[in-house]
């Protein structure tokens, strides 16, 4: 492995004038230059079309950039070999707006679902699994299936799957945008406990009030394609060594 | 393994919905067909070989000599230098009641004692097996030989007349071994569409697998897993359909007689085809399966 700005600076992401181009039209993400560091909290907001969703995907691996650098627990995912990343992955908790919850699974299937992917037996999972159902509140729903539930309780299902594994990274796209703002406090109360034991966090959201309530989280702001950097520690190299 | 191993739970990740789909009964119809065609086409190869080993080294000296006494002395005169001959294996002379016999069947008298059929000037038939070995130079011995003994009677080579008739069964056979072709490709096409339309159908479930960090082979497995179960439930099906049709063909056939139709038969490597054909095909359906969906997830990043 190359010695990379990974190596220097420690970030757990790394973003380095990335761009994302969708066939020949132009680029939707252009010049995206950040890092993250590990066991820190980001907003990523911005108004609809930005870039948002597009830059998520890149963070959690389902899009590679058109050009630029990406490097994620220091190694160059850019040109890394499709069969590597699944491991990858396995470090990378998302949650989505939509839920993407399998219909005909029940919660607690759903939730279990990445320790099954990782080859956990299922003795060793049901230990896990009941704790999360218990974290989330949802004990007594563990064997419904996401139709019969509320979009707060899949929501926190999702959460639960999405964190189950222990990522090191937690991607989360818009995911208050459809629960009620008291169900939101109690999903970005997840979120917060998750960070306080080690997980760096990203939330894409609109909701200026919801960024308000952590402390000491960073913003990213995407504007048509480019990245404003509020904090003004999020630039690669950082700010304080430019 | 023609169908993988996929752990309990996981197989719960596609919705188990066995049979509901065409596919099953698309696959038992090509199925069907393929067998039949592929029992067809065996049974005519083999009536073919029998025949055209039968005809091969047979030919028959038809004596026309108008006097009776003399037709049949040169009859018994040819048979016994014949067999003497080192290129017949053996020579048999065609008896009277064999001949009124078979012309019986033809104009309808019975036991061969019709007056009138007794009054026909029948020709005197020398049926002769050639040894194994070049044909051209034995028929041309024995054409010398039948000029010496029986001048102006007819050698007639069964190759001449049941020729074509063995041709026809052979190219017949050709055309169901073409069928069994043809529609093992149909049901290769079936089991890719329905792969891609399995993977248009889970896109999302797929999409959120491979989120989580699941491998294409973990993908795959399960997919193949569901599509080898329903391809071999289909040709189950069909192949039990056409074990019906064969055995009621079969049982219709043992009563028929006559020679062209007694050579034909599957005999035990016929049989043995037959069975490996369906868990051939499945087989061939898992793999088409596995390597269509491991394609098509390389598409996806």
């Amino acid at each position: 492995m190359t010695e990379g700005p990974g190596a220097r600076t420690g970030a757990m992401v790394e973003f380095d004038r990335v761009g994302l181009r969708y066939g020949p039209d132009a680029e939707i993400l252009a010049d995206i230059s950040f890092n993250l560091q590990p066991g820190s909290f980001y907003f990523l907001t911005g108004p609809s079309g930005a870039g948002k969703t597009s830059l998520l995907k890149m963070l959690y691996l389902a899009q590679r950039p058109s050009r630029g650098l990406v490097r994620l627990f220091g190694e160059d995912l850019v040109h890394m070999p499709r069969h590597r990343l699944p491991g990858f992955r396995r470090r990378i908790g998302v949650v989505f707006q939509d839920f993407r919850l399998i219909p005909h699974l029940s919660a607690r299937d759903n939730i279990a679902l990445p320790l099954r992917i990782a080859g956990v037996s299922e003795e060793d999972l049901s230990g896990p699994v009941g704790e999360m159902l218990s974290w989330i509140g949802l004990d007594d729903r563990a064997h419904a299936f996401p139709p019969t539930l509320s979009g707060g309780e899949q929501q926190r299902v999702a959460i639960a799957r999405a964190v189950i594994a222990r990522p090191q990274l937690l991607v989360a796209d818009e995911p208050t945008g459809n629960v009620d703002p008291e169900m939101a406090m109690r999903l970005l109360g997840l979120f917060e406990a998750l960070n306080r034991l080690g997980t760096t966090v990203v939330v894409a959201t609109h909701d200026i009030h919801l960024i308000s309530r952590i402390d000491n989280a960073q913003m990213m702001r995407l504007e048509k394609g480019r990245l404003a950097d509020p904090t003004g520690a999020l630039r690669y190299p950082p700010a304080n060594r430019v | 393994m023609i169908i993988p191993r996929v752990p309990v739970q996981h197989r719960r990740l596609l919705p188990d919905r066995r049979l509901s789909g065409p596919t099953p009964w698309v696959i038992a119809i090509l199925m069907m067909l393929t067998l039949l065609a592929a029992a067809a086409g065996v049974g005519l190869a083999r009536a073919a070989n029998n025949i055209g080993d039968a005809i091969a080294g047979r030919v028959t000296v038809q004596i026309v000599t108008a006097n009776p006494v003399t037709r049949a002395e040169q009859a018994a005169e040819l048979r016994r230098r014949a067999s003497a001959a080192p290129f017949v294996r053996e020579a048999r002379q065609v008896g009277q009641d064999e001949l009124l016999a078979t012309l019986g069947q033809w104009l309808g008298s019975a036991g061969g004692d019709d007056p009138v059929l007794r009054s026909l000037p029948l020709p005197a038939l020398v049926d002769i097996d050639f040894v194994g070995g070049e044909r051209a130079g034995q028929l041309a011995q024995l054409r010398a030989l039948v000029a010496e003994v029986a001048p102006g009677a007819r050698v007639i080579p069964h190759a001449e007349w049941l020729g074509p008739v063995a041709r026809l069964i052979r190219s017949l056979a050709w055309v169901a071994a073409a069928l069994v072709l043809l529609m093992t490709l149909a049901s290769g096409a079936v089991v890719i569409m329905t792969a891609r339309a399995a993977l248009g159908t889970h896109y999302a479930t797929i999409e959120m697998l491979h989120l989580i960090g699941a491998t294409d082979r973990q993908i795959t497995r399960l997919f193949q897993r569901r599509i080898a179960i329903d391809t071999a439930y289909g040709i189950a099906l069909g192949s039990t359909v056409a074990a019906a049709i064969m055995s009621l063909i079969g049982w219709q056939w043992s009563g028929v007689t006559s020679g062209l139709a007694a050579t034909a038969s599957l005999g035990p490597a016929g049989w043995a085809l037959l069975l490996a054909l369906p868990l051939l095909a499945i087989a061939l359906a898992a793999l088409t399966a596995r390597l269509t969906l491991l394609s098509a997830l390389k598409k996806i990043l």
